[in-house]
């Protein structure tokens, strides 16, 4: 038995049994990635030694404890924009390449104290600008389904790590779709929390108003148990909401009979891979077909959410990104004075992505062009949460396709910045009205690759997109096909 | 509306980015790319229309006034470009 293949929740029911310990299954990941690494790159920084000291801990506190934690002994993966004490922290920027955090993230203490082993640091987007990886500033990383494809962005180093067992589950950021859309792309699960559900505190900010916090998993009772280790109340994030959290994972196997589910009409229209457009639609069949009501419903502004995306989110950067200077940490560029000091460090230290989206955010926020942009986008922003306030009236959560297209080609989408941003298309405007959102896997296209769907729930209301997924996912197979590697 | 490279060096140094020759040429034409696909905001007729504000109404919450924070010097200073003693170093920011 291949030890890395095991979901979390089979492997944790074996580690409390005692059928394994958690240093054969921290050993088997650790395999797992030297056998598929070279082909895949998930990782830009592994902790094979600190790992090991954390399983064996781990094997000790499960011989001593009945009730061990939730995620005792499991070896996790998280994305390097997450701070994590004294492990490199890069975001995938040369500005940050050196940067070793003095202390950890909330999402991450909160794994450290749930027991988890921790894998080491995935790729991504630098700064987690991008849909695919290629905007890392050190190497891109491959789809294991097809390694000349992408695995999708920006977490698509953790998803790309989920899909090919090098850990067990991975934690990853979702600002416009950055969970959803790998998660697609590499054929697992992957949630968006609502806005405020999971502390922010030790995440690198892009934009910190739609920034989250989420899980990419093999299932959806993984996900569940990643979701209730990782959210809650943090006084050390202003925005993190206080509502109780449930636990999602005893609540997973619900009636969804007279369920209303809706179905965006805007969202099957031009642009779309004729394939998972049926994908999407033979999964409402069937979930129509185990009681689920389903109804066509419309979000009107659905065509501007790219535009007020990329103008907001931007916009957001700019001034986020405003304290890479080269004075406290990271990159500073030699230089004649001050001034020269900040121009040439950021210019040396900032990727081409990232510049362009300061200077589109700065653009929007400067004087003369606040109004028409900035503040435009503002206002339909307020129209987008509209639309699905208005829809909720109507249906418990909505069901889209996750994403346009399977995953495309390594190069086919760099030179043309705007067909990038249309890849996310069916997930920024989540985003921009903070709903939670998951994606998981609906069906394979001719070229064998993953098909995922998004389920879009109400404000704070996890409990019934995880509860239509695993009813969904238990009654069909496409999240036990593993890619050949 | 088209975008000019004398445009794009004025955003570059209020976002404090020095500019090659071949990147302002490629930002201007890419951002004004961008701008026009935006530009369809302006289809939408939004007088009377609040700016979006919170994603959930929230309250200020208050706390005691208290330190909490650990003096972590050496770790906060271990990250420094430049350094002397318990300080950053910086270039002279005053003639």
């Amino acid at each position: 038995m291949n030890l890395a293949a095991l979901t979390l929740h089979e492997a944790r029911q074996k580690l409390r049994k005692r059928q394994i310990s958690a240093q054969e299954l921290t050993q088997a990941v650790f395999q797992r990635i030297s056998d598929t690494e070279k082909s895949i790159h998930s990782y830009i920084t592994l902790c094979p030694d600190t790992a090991l000291e954390e399983a064996k801990r781990a094997d000790t506190l499960l011989k001593a404890e009945t009730n061990p934690p939730t995620l005792l002994g499991i070896p996790i993966a998280v994305k390097d924009n997450f701070l994590t004490a004294g492990i490199r922290t890069t975001c995938a920027s040369k500005i940050l390449h050196n940067f070793i955090p003095p202390y950890d993230s909330t999402a991450v203490e909160k794994l450290r104290a749930a027991g988890a082993v921790i894998t080491g640091k995935t790729n991504l987007d630098e700064f987690a600008m991008g849909s695919s990886v290629e905007n890392s500033a050190f190497f891109s990383t491959r789809n294991p389904w097809d390694t000349s494809r992408v695995p999708g962005g920006s977490s698509g180093g953790s998803a790309a790590a989920v899909a090919a067992d090098q850990c067990i589950a991975a934690l990853g950021t979702d600002t416009g779709g950055s969970i959803r859309q790998p998660a697609a792309f590499c054929g697992i699960v992957g949630l968006k929390p609502t806005y405020g559900r999971v502390s922010r505190y030790g995440i690198v900010a892009f934009a910190s108003s739609m920034d989250q916090v989420g899980p990419l998993a093999k299932d959806v009772t993984d996900c569940a148990l990643m979701l209730e280790t990782i959210a809650g109340l943090d006084h050390a994030d202003s925005t993190s909401a206080n509502q109780p959290v449930p636990q999602y994972s005893a609540s997973l196997s619900r009636d969804i009979e007279g369920m209303r589910l809706g179905i965006p009409k805007e969202y099957f229209v031009s642009g779309i891979q004729p394939e998972v457009e049926q994908a999407v639609r033979n999964a409402v069949h069937h979930l129509e077909k185990n009681g689920v009501v389903i109804e066509e419903i419309s979000l009107p502004h659905a065509e501007y959410a790219v535009a007020v995306y990329y103008i907001v989110a931007t916009a957001e950067a700019s001034s986020n990104l405003a304290r890479y200077d080269g004075m406290r940490y990271g990159h500073r560029a030699h230089a004649r004075d001050l001034t020269e000091t900040y121009l040439l460090s950021r210019a040396e230290g900032f990727g081409p992505e990232v510049k362009r989206r300061i200077m589109l955010g700065t653009y929007g926020l400067s004087a003369g062009y606040y109004d028409a942009y900035y503040l435009k986008a503002q206002k339909v922003r307020t129209l987008i949460k509209k639309d699905f306030d208005d829809a909720f009236k109507t249906c418990d959560a909505i069901l889209t396709p996750t994403a346009p297209t399977t995953a495309f080609k390594i190069g086919e989408k760099t030179e043309d910045p705007l067909q990038m941003y249309l890849s996310d298309i069916y997930t920024i405007s989540v985003n921009l009205a903070g709903l939670p959102a998951l994606s998981l896997p609906c069906g394979f296209d001719s070229d064998g690759l993953p098909i995922g769907m998004q389920i879009v729930g109400q404000h704070f209301d996890e409990s019934t997109i995880l509860g239509i997924a695993y009813a969904y996912e238990q009654s069909t197979e496409w999240h036990k096909r593993k890619p050949r590697l | 509306m088209r975008l000019t490279g004398k445009e794009i060096q004025q955003i570059a140094m209020l976002a404090r980015l020095r500019l090659t020759a071949e990147e302002e040429a490629r930002l201007t034409e890419q951002l004004d790319h961008i701008l026009q696909y935006m530009g369809k905001l302006n289809q939408l007729d939004t007088s009377g229309i609040e700016p979006f504000g919170y994603i959930v109404e929230t309250i200020n919450p208050m706390r005691e006034d208290r330190v909490t924070n650990q003096a972590k010097a050496e770790a906060l200073l271990a990250n420094a470009p430049a350094k002397e003693n318990t300080f950053f170093q910086v270039p002279k920011i005053i003639e």
